[in-house]
C-alpha cells in the first residue's frame, strides 16, 4: 500500500515537497535573498520534470479516487514543464519582488491541485482539485500589489470561478442523484439519453466551459488577462486551461461516453462560436495581453474539434496541440513579460520597429506567433491541422464538411491579426521604440526552451507517436 | 539520387547564411549555395534522362519514409519529367535572383535567409508525393513572402504584403478542406494522403464534385485564377526585385503545378464536369489582364498584370485536357517563370538607377544603359511571343492542344485568347518603345552606368535558358512528355 502510495503518487509529492522546503525557507530564521530562491526553486522544478520522464506506472488508489497511467503521467509532465518554463520567464518581475516565496508557494499549490484534478477518478475528487487549483491562482492574480487593475483581476477570477463551480457543483448533485455513484468507472453503465441525466451534464459542461473560456463562457478572459501579473496570466491560458482541457477529454471519452450524440452536437456549436468570436474580438485589441486573451479564446476553439473527434487520434491532437501550444503561448508571453517589467510597455503600437532595436526579442515573438497561427515549419502547423483531421475523423457526422471550411477560414483571420503584430515589429516606423534590452540568463534559457520545442515538435514526429500510442488506453 | 539533399542544401545554406556576418560573406553564401544547388538540379536531370530511358516507373528516385505513422503522413518524394522541368525554373530563377540582389544593403543577411528558405519550400513542394507534405511546403513559401514584401518592398508595402499573405493563406485553407476531403473519402476504407496510391483508386464522382473546386481554386489562388488574382498586381509592384522575380517565377508555378498534379490528376471526372468554367475563367484572365495591362504607366504593373493573362494560359491549357494542351501548360509555366524573372530583373536594373519605373518619365534608355535596355527589350519579345524565344513555343503549344479539344465553344475561346497575342504586342512594344528609344527624357539618366557583372550574369543566365528552350523545345516536351502521359492516362478514359 504504502510502496503503491509512493510509486502512483510520486509527482504530487515531488510537488509538495516543493512546497515543503518554501515554507521551512520563509518561517526560518536566515532571510534569503530573492535571487537564491528563484534559483533553488527553478532547480527543483528542472528536477521535478527529469526525475518524473521515467517510470510512470499505471494504477489507482483509495478507492478508485485517484488512478493514473503513463498518459496521465504525461499530461502532468507537460504542465510541469510549462510551470518551468513560466518560472523561469518571470525573473524579470519577482527579481524585486517582495513575496517570491509566496508566489511560488501559491503557484505550485495550483498546480498541485490540478495535478489532482487529472488523476481524478470520482467527480469529487476532480471537484476538489479544481478548487485546490482555483483559490491560489486567484491570489497570484493580486500579485502587482500596488496595481488597481491586478486586485479587479483576481476579484473577478474568484466570483467566475465560484459561480462555475456552483453549476459544476450542481451537475454533480444531478449526476449522483440519478445514479447514486459519483466514480468514473462506474457512471458510464449507468448513464442513457434521458432529460435529466442531458441536464445534469451540460450544468457540468459549463463548468468546464468557464474554466476553459469557451464562448458564450468566456466574459471574464480578457479583463483578468489584461489585469494580472503576465506571468500568472501565461500559467491562467496554457497550464491552467490545458489541465482542464485534459480532464474534459477523459470524462466525455470515458464517462459522458453514452451521451456521445449530445455533446458532439454541443461541441460543434460551441467551438465555432469560441472560434469566430474569438477572432473577431482579437483583431481589435490593442493590449497584447488582451490580444492573446482573445486569441487563446479562438485556440480552445480548434482544440474542442479535435475533442470531438472521440478517438485515440482525437485525444492524441488534444494533448499534442496543448505541448505545441504550452511553447508556443509562453514563447509569446515570455517576450510580452520581459518588455513588460523592464519598460511597462504592453500594446502593439509600443511594438513597433522593435526589431531596430532587439532582434532576438522579435524573432522569438514572430515565430510563436508563427507558430499559434499555424504556419510551417513550426510546430503550430502541426497541431492545428492534426486537431482538424482529429475532429474530422467523425466523418459521416453530421455537417463536418461545414465545421472544417468554418474552421479553415477563420484560421485566414486568425493570421491576419497575428500578422499585424509582426508588421508592427518589423515594418511600422517608432520614433520611440522599446529600448535596447540585455537578456537576463533565465529569461533567455526560457525562451531557448520554448524556440527548441517550437521547432523540434513539429518536425520531429515520434513525439506525436509518442503521445498517439501512450492514449491508446481511451 | 537522393532527393532529400535538394531540400537540405537550401536548408544548409539559410544556416549558413545565419551564422556568417557581414554582406560580402553572407551574398558569397547565398551565391555559393544557389550555384551549387543548379548544380545539383542538372545533375538531377542528367541522371532523370538516363534512367527515364529503360525505367518506366511513374515517378523515379522515390524515397518513402514514415512520418506520422497513426496519420498516415508520409514524407514521400519522387520525380517525373514535369517535376524536373519545375525545379530547374527554380534553381535558375533563384541563381538570378541572389545575383540581382547582389547589393542589398540594408538587412541583408535576413533578405538572403528569406530567398533560400523561400525556395527551400519550392523545392520540396515539387518533389512531394505526399499531399500534407506538399502542402507543408507549400506553406513555407508563404511567410517569406510576406517578409520579404513588408519589410524590403516600395509602395504601399504592408497593404501589398498582408494582401498577398492573406489570399494565399485563404487559397492554402480552401487546399486544405480539399485534401481533408480526399484523406477521408478518397480512398475506401483507408485514410491515405499518398498521391500515388489516391491516383490508383476510382474516388467517387460525388466526392470529386464536391472536393475538385477547393482544390483548383485554392491553387488557383497562387496562380492567379480570375478572380482571385488580386494580389498579383500589388505584391509584385510591391516587392523588391529579387522577391518579384521569385513571386512570379517560382510561386506562381506553385499553384499551376497543384492545379495539374493534384487537383486534375487526381479527380479527372471533376475536372471534366467542371472544364468549362476553367476554361471561361482562364479566358477571363487572359484577355482581362492583357486590357489591364494596357492601361498601365508602371513597368512593375505591367509585368504583373501580363503575368495575369500568361497564367491563363496555364490555366487554358490545363482546362482543355488534352494531352498537347498540358504538354504546353507545363512548358508555358516554365517558360512564363524564366521570361517574367528577365523582366523583372531589367526593371529592378532600370529602377535602380533611374528611380522611377514609370513609362512617360523614362526614355532613350538604350543610348546610355544598352545592355540593360537590351534585356529588357529580350524580356518583352519573349513575353509577346516571338519565335526563337520560349514564350512561343509554350504558347503556341497551348494553342494547339486546345484546338485539338473539338467542343465548339471551346475553340471560341481559343480563338479570342489567341487574338489577346495582339494585345500583348501592343503593350509590350508600347512600353518598350518609349523607355528603351526615343529621345533621353531626363538629362540626369545621361549618367546612368550600365549593369555590373552580377547584373550581367544575371540576366545572361536566364536568357540563356530562354533561348534554349525557344530553338530546342523537343527536349523539354520528351523531357516532361512522361509526365503528362501519365496524367492523360487518367484523363482519356474520361473523355472517350
Amino acid at each position: 500500500m504504502l510502496n503503491d502510495f509512493l510509486i502512483l503518487m510520486k509527482q504530487e509529492l515531488v510537488i509538495t515537497g516543493i512546497i515543503f522546503i518554501l515554507l521551512f525557507i520563509k518561517v526560518g530564521s536566515k532571510e534569503w535573498k530573492n535571487e537564491s530562491i528563484m534559483m533553488l526553486v527553478n532547480g527543483l522544478l528542472l528536477f521535478n520534470v527529469l526525475f518524473n520522464f521515467f517510470g510512470n506506472s499505471e494504477g489507482v488508489l483509495f478507492n478508485e479516487m485517484f488512478k493514473t497511467n503513463q498518459l496521465i503521467g504525461l499530461e502532468k509532465e507537460i504542465l510541469s514543464l510549462g510551470t518551468l518554463i513560466i518560472s523561469l520567464q518571470s525573473y524579470c518581475w519577482l527579481k524585486d519582488h517582495k513575496h517570491v516565496s509566496e508566489f511560488y508557494m501559491l503557484l505550485l499549490s495550483t498546480l498541485l491541485g490540478m495535478f489532482l484534478m487529472i488523476s481524478s477518478g470520482n467527480l469529487l475528487m476532480f471537484y476538489l482539485g479544481l478548487e485546490i487549483s482555483t483559490i491560489p491562482l486567484a491570489a497570484i492574480a493580486n500579485f502587482d500589489l500596488d496595481k488597481k487593475q491586478s486586485s479587479e483581476a483576481a476579484f473577478k477570477l474568484i466570483i467566475s470561478s465560484a459561480f462555475s463551480s456552483g453549476l459544476l457543483l450542481f451537475g454533480i448533485s444531478l449526476v449522483y442523484g440519478i445514479t447514486g455513484t459519483l466514480t468514473f468507472s462506474e457512471l458510464p453503465s449507468l448513464l442513457a439519453v434521458t432529460p435529466l441525466q442531458i441536464f445534469a451534464f451540460i450544468l457540468l459542461f459549463a463548468g468546464f466551459c468557464f474554466k476553459i473560456s469557451v464562448v458564450p463562457f468566456h466574459l471574464w478572459t480578457a479583463d483578468v488577462y489584461e489585469g494580472a501579473p503576465v506571468a500568472v496570466t501565461s500559467y491562467l491560458s496554457v497550464i491552467s486551461k490545458g489541465a482542464v482541457l485534459f480532464v474534459l477529454v477523459s470524462v466525455l471519452y470515458t464517462v459522458f461516453k453514452p451521451l456521445a450524440a449530445v455533446w458532439y452536437n454541443m461541441l460543434f456549436l460551441l467551438s465555432v462560436l469560441t472560434i469566430i468570436i474569438g477572432n473577431l474580438f482579437a483583431i481589435r485589441q490593442n493590449n497584447l495581453k488582451r490580444f492573446l486573451a482573445f486569441s487563446s479564446i479562438a485556440q480552445v476553439g480548434f482544440i474542442l474539434i479535435g475533442v470531438s473527434g472521440s478517438s485515440q487520434a482525437g485525444i492524441a491532437s488534444v494533448v499534442y496541440f496543448i505541448l505545441i501550444y504550452i511553447f508556443s503561448n509562453l514563447a509569446a508571453f515570455g517576450v510580452i513579460s520581459v518588455i513588460s517589467a523592464l519598460t511597462g510597455k504592453e500594446t502593439i503600437d509600443d511594438y513597433k520597429a522593435l526589431y531596430k532595436t532587439n532582434p532576438f526579442l522579435s524573432w522569438v515573438l514572430t515565430i510563436a506567433l508563427f507558430s499559434l497561427a499555424g504556419v510551417p515549419p513550426t510546430a503550430g502547423f502541426f497541431g492545428k491541422y492534426f486537431l482538424l483531421l482529429a475532429g474530422t475523423g467523425m466523418a459521416g457526422s453530421k455537417g463536418f464538411i461545414l465545421w472544417i471550411i468554418i474552421a479553415a477560414l477563420n484560421l485566414v483571420i486568425s493570421f491576419y491579426y497575428y500578422l499585424r503584430v509582426v508588421k508592427a515589429i518589423f515594418m511600422d516606423a517608432n520614433e520611440h521604440p522599446v529600448k535596447k534590452i540585455t537578456l537576463p540568463l533565465l529569461p533567455k534559457i526560457g525562451l531557448i526552451i520554448c524556440l527548441a520545442g517550437i521547432i523540434a515538435t513539429g518536425l520531429f514526429s515520434f513525439i506525436y507517436e509518442y503521445i498517439y500510442t501512450l492514449s491508446s488506453g481511451f | 539520387m537522393n532527393l532529400s539533399f535538394l531540400i537540405f542544401l537550401p536548408l544548409v545554406t539559410a544556416i549558413m547564411i545565419l551564422v556568417v556576418k557581414g554582406l560580402k560573406q553572407v551574398r558569397a553564401i547565398a551565391l555559393f549555395g544557389s550555384v551549387l544547388q543548379l548544380l545539383l538540379v542538372f545533375d538531377l536531370l542528367f541522371q532523370y534522362l538516363k534512367e527515364r530511358a529503360h525505367n518506366t516507373t511513374q515517378m523515379l528516385f522515390q524515397y518513402d519514409y514514415f512520418w506520422f505513422t497513426p496519420l498516415n503522413i508520409h514524407y514521400h518524394v519522387g520525380v517525373d519529367g514535369i517535376s524536373v522541368a519545375m525545379m530547374l525554373l527554380t534553381a535558375f530563377v533563384v541563381v538570378a535572383g541572389v545575383l540581382v540582389s547582389w547589393a542589398q544593403e540594408t538587412l541583408n543577411k535576413e533578405f538572403f535567409f528569406l530567398l533560400v528558405f523561400l525556395s527551400m519550400g519550392a523545392y520540396g513542394f515539387f518533389i512531394s508525393l505526399d499531399l500534407f507534405t506538399m502542402f507543408f511546403f507549400l506553406e513555407v513559401a508563404v511567410i517569406p513572402k510576406f517578409l520579404l514584401i513588408g519589410i524590403w518592398g516600395s509602395g504601399k508595402k504592408e497593404y501589398s504584403a498582408m494582401k498577398l499573405a492573406l489570399m494565399l493563406m485563404g487559397g492554402s485553407a480552401l487546399i486544405f478542406v480539399g485534401l481533408s476531403g480526399i484523406y477521408y473519402f478518397g480512398v475506401a476504407g483507408s485514410q491515405s494522403f499518398d498521391l500515388l496510391t489516391i491516383s490508383q483508386m476510382h474516388i467517387p464522382l460525388l466526392i470529386q464534385k464536391i472536393f475538385f473546386p477547393f482544390l483548383f481554386i485554392g491553387f488557383g489562388v497562387f496562380t492567379a485564377l480570375f478572380p482571385f488574382h488580386t494580389w498579383v498586381p500589388d505584391g509584385h509592384s510591391s516587392a523588391p526585385t529579387a522577391a518579384s522575380m521569385f513571386l512570379a517565377g517560382i510561386s506562381m508555378k506553385l499553384g499551376g503545378y497543384g492545379c495539374l498534379r493534384v487537383a486534375t490528376y487526381l479527380m479527372p471526372e471533376a475536372a471534366h464536369e467542371y472544364q468549362w468554367i476553367i476554361i471561361l475563367l482562364a479566358t477571363i484572365a487572359i484577355i482581362y489582364g492583357a486590357f489591364a495591362t494596357m492601361m498601365q504607366t508602371d513597368l512593375k504593373y505591367i509585368n504583373a498584370y501580363s503575368s495575369v493573362s500568361h497564367c491563363g494560359f496555364v490555366l487554358l491549357g490545363i482546362g482543355m485536357l488534352t494531352r498537347t494542351s498540358i504538354n504546353g501548360a507545363v512548358m508555358q509555366m516554365v517558360s512564363h517563370g524564366l521570361m517574367t524573372a528577365l523582366f523583372f530583373a531589367a526593371i529592378g536594373m532600370i529602377y535602380s538607377r533611374a528611380h522611377t519605373r514609370m513609362v512617360d518619365q523614362l526614355g532613350g534608355l538604350l543610348k546610355v544603359i544598352p545592355f540593360i535596355s537590351t534585356v529588357f527589350v529580350i524580356a518583352g519579345l519573349c513575353s509577346l511571343g516571338l519565335p526563337g524565344f520560349s514564350g512561343f513555343v509554350a504558347e503556341m503549344t497551348v494553342f494547339m492542344g486546345a484546338w485539338q479539344n473539338p467542343d465548339g465553344w471551346y475553340r471560341i475561346a481559343t480563338i479570342l485568347s489567341c487574338a489577346s497575342i495582339v494585345v500583348t504586342a501592343v503593350y509590350i512594344l508600347r512600353a518598350a518603345g518609349k523607355t528603351v528609344m526615343g529621345p533621353i527624357t531626363d538629362n540626369h539618366y545621361l549618367h546612368l552606368k550600365d549593369a555590373a557583372w552580377n547584373e550581367k550574369f544575371a540576366a545572361a543566365l536566364l536568357i540563356i535558358a530562354i533561348l534554349v528552350i525557344g530553338l530546342a523545345p523537343f527536349w523539354l516536351t520528351d523531357l516532361i512528355g512522361s509526365g503528362t502521359d501519365a496524367i492523360m492516362s487518367k484523363v482519356l478514359v474520361i473523355v472517350k
